[in-house]
C-alpha cells in the first residue's frame, strides 16, 4: 500500500517536467500557464452562464436569453459592462490597501490550478505535496477580503469583512480533515496520484468526508447557504460595497473562480479526477467540474441563509467532530485491514455516515439565541 | 360584535368615580376634562368589568374653536368599544396629558398629532416631530395653515 | 435560550444606520442601530420618507375623489383601502349597498388578502436569504390573481375600484369561471409551497424563537392583524366586529401561540387557505342585480363623524371621518395599521443580530406608505 512509501528515508523525486516533454521547462511552465489563465477566464464564464439560466429556470423564469444564441454571450456582456464602469475610490479609505485587496484576492485562486490534474500527468507542477499547497493557498484570499473590508472605511464592509474571516477560519478545520481522510485511503498528498488510485470514485468510500468538504468549501467561498459575507438583503454587498469597476470585476471573478477551483478540487480528491471511459479525460474532467458547480448553484437557489452564529456553530459542533470522527474510522480501516477489497468499506463508511448524521443531528442545537442586553 | 358602549352607560360609572370629569359629547362619547384624562383612561383600562386594554387609535381634530383629541378603546374580552374624547380651547399652545404610560401603542400616534397638529402631550417621553422634519415652520392640518 | 455576556475586552457600540434606501426594508425606512458587534441594542425608527400630506389632502378631495389617494396608502392591497373609506362614508352617511355589490367587495378582499400575504412570504424568506426563489414562485401566482383585477378594473395596482355605495362597474362574464380556475390552483400552489417550506432546517433555524412578540406587549401596543394572532390574540374583525357580509361565511381564524416569526410566516399560510375558503363560498352565491346605490357623486353626508373598521391583509385598517355637511371632509383621520405594528418593534430586536432584525422586520410586513401617508 502506498502508505509505506511516504516513510521519510525514501524521499520521492520532484518529477516537475515529464521526461517526454518538448522543449524542457520553460516551454512546460509557459505552456501551462497560459492553458490554466485561459481555461479559468473560460470556465468563469461558463460557470456565469451557467448559473443564471439554471438558476432561472429553478426560479420559474427564464435567465439571460437575449445576448447572443441562448443567452451565451451574457458574461460577455457582463465583463464589458463592468470593466467600463468608472473606478470610485471613497475618500476615507486606506487608498494602498483599497487597492491592493482584489489582487491579494485573485492571484492564490489562479495558483490553486497550478496542481490540479487536467490529464494523466497533465498538469504545471506535479507537486508531491499538491493538497497541502492547495490548503495553504487558499487561506491567503481570506486576506485579500479583509483588506477590501477595511480599506473600504464603510461600516457594513467591515462588518461583511469580519464576518467573513471568522468563517473561513472555522471552517477550514473539517475541510483540512475531510482532505486528510481521502488522503489516508490513497496514500499520497500529490494530486496526480490521488486521481490515479481512485479505482472506486472517493466520494463512496468516503460519503462522510464528501459531505463535510462540500459543505465547508461553500462556506470557505462564500457561497449560498453561507453567503452572509454579501447578504444582498441585509449589508447591501458587504465587503464589496464600495468597489466599481476593474476591481469590482475582480472580486466578481474571484468568486466564481474559487467555485470552480473548490469544483475541481471536489472532482479530484472525490469523483476521480479525469478518469472515465470514451471521452478524452481532459472532457470528463471539465464535464465532471460543472456537475459539482451545478450542485453548488442548486444548493444556493433552493436554501435561505445561516446566519452568523449557527454559521460557527455547524463548524465547531457539527461538521468538526464528525470529521474527527471520520478520519478515526478511516484510518482504522486502512491500517487494521489494508487487504481488504474496498467495496466492504464503501458499504461500511456509508451505514456509518448515515447513523452518524442522523445520531448527531438529534443532539445539535443551532446557534446561540437572544442576548440580554 | 363589538359593541359601542353609549354614552349614558359609561357616564354614570364614570362620574361615581371621578365627580364631574365626563360629560355626555353625542350618542357615542364621553368628553372628558383633560386633567382627569390619564386617571380615566387607567380606570377605564384596568376596572374590572371594563377592561379596555387595546387602544384602537388616537386622533386630533381642529374645530375652530377648539382642538379634540379622540381615542378609542376595545376590550378584547367583552367585545366592546369606547370613545373617549377631550378637548383644549387655546391655540397657542395646546395641551393634553400622555397616555404613553398606559398603552405603549400611544408613543408614535402621539407624535404624530404633535407633529401635523401641534398638540403637546405632557409626559410623553419623546415628543418630536415623526413625519416632517425638525424645523418645519407651522403645523399642517390646522385649518388656519397657509395653503 | 439567553446568554449573559461579559466583556473582556474593552468594546463600544457603534451605531449603524440602515436605510433609507436599502435593498430589504420594505419600503423608505431608516432605522439608527446601536450595535454591539453583532447584536442589537437598541433601535431609533426614523418615518416621513413617504409623507405626501393625504389627510390634508382629503379635506380639499370630494369623498368620492379621495378613493383614488386612498388607493396609495397600502399600496400593495389598495382594495381594501377602498373598502374601508367606502364603509366609513356609508356609515356616515347611511347608505345601503346592494347584494350584488357586497359578494363583489367581499371577494375583492379576499382575492387582496391573497395577493399581500404573497407579497409577505415571498419578501420575508428573501430576507432570510433565500435568493428571490421563494419570492418568484409567490409572485407568480400573484400575477394570476393581478390579471384578474386587471380584467376586472383595468388596473394592476392602484384599482380605484370600490365607490361610495358599491363598487364602480360589474365585473364581466369571464371573471367567474377565471376565478374558479384560480382558486384551485392556488389550493395546490400552498400545498405545494409549504411543502417546500414548513420543514426546511434552516428557516426553522432562522425564524423560530427569533423576534418574540408577548401577548401583553402585543395588546397594549395595539397590534392586529396577523402578527397579533400569531402571538395567541384570537381577535379578527371579520369575526368580532363583522362588516359587510362576512358574517354569512364560515371560515377559520388561525392563531399561533409564539409569537415568532415563524409563527407569522405559519398564520399567514392558513389565512390564506380560510381566504380561498371564503372566496368559494362567495362565487356560490353570488346574486344579479346592481352593482351600486344611487348615490351622487357630489355626496353629502349629514354633519357627524364615524369610524369604520376592516380587517385589512396587515391589520386594523380604520378611517375616522368627521362631516360638516359639505362636499368635501372636514377631517379624515386613517388608522394607519403599519405603523402600530411598529410600536412593538425597539422590544422585538433588543439583543438579536443584525440578520435576525431584517427578518423580524419582514416578517411584521408592512408598507411605508400607510406609515407615513
Amino acid at each position: 500500500m502506498a502508505l509505506a512509501d511516504l516513510a521519510l528515508n525514501q524521499p520521492l523525486p520532484m518529477q516537475v517536467t515529464p521526461a517526454d516533454w518538448p522543449g524542457g521547462y520553460w516551454w512546460h511552465w509557459l505552456f501551462f500557464t497560459v492553458v490554466i489563465i485561459a481555461f479559468v477566464l473560460i470556465m468563469v464564464m461558463g460557470a456565469i452562464y451557467l448559473e443564471r439560466r439554471a438558476m432561472g429556470r429553478m426560479q420559474s423564469r427564464l435567465g439571460p436569453n437575449r445576448t447572443g444564441p441562448f443567452g451565451l454571450l451574457q458574461p460577455v456582456a457582463d465583463a464589458v459592462k463592468v470593466l467600463l464602469k468608472e473606478n470610485i475610490v471613497p475618500a476615507t479609505a486606506d487608498k494602498v490597501v483599497h487597492w491592493l485587496a482584489p489582487v491579494v484576492s485573485f492571484a492564490p485562486v489562479l495558483m490553486i490550478f497550478a496542481v490540479v490534474p487536467f490529464q494523466n500527468g497533465a498538469l504545471l507542477a506535479d507537486l508531491n505535496i499538491g493538497i497541502l499547497y492547495v490548503v495553504a493557498i487558499s487561506s491567503i484570499a481570506t486576506v485579500g477580503v479583509f483588506m477590501a473590508g477595511w480599506g473600504s472605511g464603510n461600516k457594513y464592509s467591515l462588518l461583511g469583512a469580519m464576518r467573513n474571516v471568522a468563517a473561513v477560519v472555522s471552517y477550514e478545520i473539517p475541510l483540512v480533515l475531510a482532505i486528510v481522510g481521502v488522503v489516508i485511503v490513497s496514500g499520497s498528498l500529490s494530486m496526480n496520484q490521488i486521481v490515479a488510485e481512485q479505482d472506486i470514485p472517493y466520494i463512496l468510500v468516503q460519503p462522510l468526508g464528501f459531505l463535510i468538504f462540500f459543505i465547508a468549501a461553500c462556506a470557505e467561498i462564500n457561497r449560498s447557504p453561507f453567503d452572509l459575507m454579501e447578504a444582498d438583503s441585509e449589508l447591501t454587498a458587504g465587503f464589496h460595497t464600495e468597489y466599481s469597476g476593474m476591481k469590482f470585476a475582480m472580486f466578481y471573478l474571484v468568486e466564481y473562480a474559487e467555485a470552480i477551483a473548490m469544483s475541481a478540487i471536489i472532482t479530484t480528491l472525490f469523483l476521480s479526477g479525469w478518469r472515465g471511459p470514451w471521452l478524452p479525460p481532459w472532457l470528463w474532467f471539465i464535464i465532471k467540474t460543472f456537475v459539482v458547480f451545478f450542485v453548488m448553484v442548486w444548493t444556493r437557489t433552493t436554501l435561505p441563509r445561516v446566519r452568523i452564529d449557527q454559521l460557527m456553530g455547524l463548524a465547531w459542533k457539527f461538521l468538526f467532530p464528525l470529521a474527527l470522527i471520520n478520519l478515526f474510522v478511516t484510518a482504522i480501516q486502512v491500517v487494521v485491514w489494508p487487504d481488504i477489497s474496498q467495496w466492504i468499506f464503501v458499504i461500511v463508511n456509508f451505514a456509518i455516515a448515515a447513523v452518524l448524521i442522523l445520531l448527531w443531528s438529534k443532539f445539535f442545537k443551532l446557534g446561540q439565541g437572544r442576548i440580554e442586553v | 360584535m363589538t359593541v359601542a358602549l353609549s354614552a349614558k352607560e359609561i357616564i354614570s360609572q364614570l362620574n361615581a368615580k371621578f365627580p364631574g370629569a365626563a360629560e355626555e359629547a353625542g350618542a357615542d362619547s364621553v368628553l372628558v376634562k383633560s386633567e382627569s384624562l390619564p386617571a380615566v383612561a387607567e380606570y377605564l383600562k384596568t376596572a374590572e368589568g371594563l377592561k379596555f386594554e387595546y387602544l384602537n387609535y388616537i386622533t386630533a381634530v381642529d374645530y375652530y374653536s377648539y382642538f379634540e383629541v379622540v381615542y378609542q378603546m376595545t376590550s378584547l374580552e367583552s367585545n366592546r368599544s369606547v370613545v373617549l374624547k377631550t378637548r383644549c380651547y387655546t391655540r397657542d399652545n395646546p395641551t393634553v396629558p400622555s397616555v404613553t404610560r398606559l398603552w405603549q401603542g400611544a408613543d408614535f400616534q402621539e407624535r404624530e398629532i404633535y407633529d401635523i397638529m401641534g398638540i403637546t402631550f405632557e409626559g410623553h417621553p419623546n415628543l418630536k416631530r415623526i413625519f416632517l422634519w425638525d424645523g418645519f415652520p407651522g403645523y399642517p392640518l390646522r385649518k388656519d395653515f397657509n395653503r | 435560550m439567553t446568554t449573559t455576556r461579559e466583556f473582556t475586552l474593552k468594546t463600544e457600540p457603534f451605531v449603524l444606520n440602515i436605510g433609507p434606501v436599502h435593498p430589504s426594508t420594505h419600503g423608505v425606512y431608516r432605522m439608527r442601530c446601536t450595535l454591539d458587534g453583532e447584536v442589537v441594542i437598541d433601535i431609533e425608527p426614523i418615518f416621513g420618507y413617504l409623507h405626501r400630506g393625504i389627510e390634508k389632502l382629503a379635506e380639499e378631495r370630494t369623498y368620492t375623489g379621495f378613493i383614488p389617494l386612498t388607493d396609495r396608502l397600502d399600496y400593495i392591497s389598495p382594495m381594501s383601502n377602498n373598502l374601508g373609506y367606502c364603509l366609513a362614508v356609508e356609515k356616515l352617511a347611511g347608505i345601503k349597498v346592494p347584494e350584488r355589490a357586497e359578494y363583489i367587495r367581499v371577494i375583492m378582499a379576499e382575492l387582496q388578502r391573497l395577493a399581500n400575504h404573497c407579497v409577505a412570504i415571498g419578501s420575508m424568506l428573501n430576507d432570510a436569504g433565500a435568493y428571490f426563489t421563494p419570492f418568484m414562485y409567490t409572485f407568480r401566482e400573484r400575477e394570476r390573481i393581478v390579471d384578474l383585477f386587471d380584467m376586472v378594473c383595468g388596473q394592476r395596482l392602484t384599482y380605484n375600484y370600490m365607490r361610495i355605495g358599491g363598487v364602480s362597474q360589474d365585473i364581466p362574464a369571464e371573471f367567474l369561471p377565471a376565478l374558479q380556475k384560480l382558486v384551485d390552483r392556488l389550493t395546490r400552489f400552498i400545498e405545494e409551497y409549504e411543502n417546500l417550506l414548513k420543514l426546511n432546517e434552516i428557516l426553522l433555524a432562522r425564524a423560530k424563537g427569533v423576534g418574540i412578540l408577548e401577548k401583553d406587549t402585543a395588546i397594549n401596543c395595539g397590534i392586529s392583524g396577523p402578527v397579533a394572532r400569531a402571538s395567541g390574540i384570537k381577535w379578527d374583525l371579520r369575526r368580532n366586529d363583522p362588516y359587510s357580509i362576512y358574517d354569512r361565511f364560515e371560515f377559520d381564524i388561525p392563531t399561533c401561540e409564539n409569537g415568532d416569526c415563524y409563527d407569522r410566516y405559519r398564520v399567514r399560510i392558513e389565512e390564506m387557505r380560510q381566504s380561498l375558503r371564503i372566496i368559494e363560498q362567495a362565487m356560490k352565491q353570488v346574486p344579479d342585480g346592481p352593482v351600486k346605490a344611487d348615490v351622487p357623486h357630489l355626496i353629502r353626508p349629514p354633519a357627524g363623524e364615524a369610524y369604520a373598521h376592516i380587517e385589512a391583509p396587515k391589520g386594523e385598517l380604520g378611517y375616522y371621518i368627521v362631516s360638516d355637511n359639505s362636499i368635501a371632509p372636514y377631517r379624515c383621520h386613517i388608522r394607519p395599521t403599519s405603523l402600530i405594528n411598529l410600536a412593538a418593534l425597539r422590544q422585538m430586536v433588543k439583543g438579536w443580530k443584525v440578520a435576525d432584525l431584517i427578518i423580524i422586520f419582514g416578517s411584521i410586513d408592512i408598507t411605508m406608505g400607510e406609515v407615513d401617508r
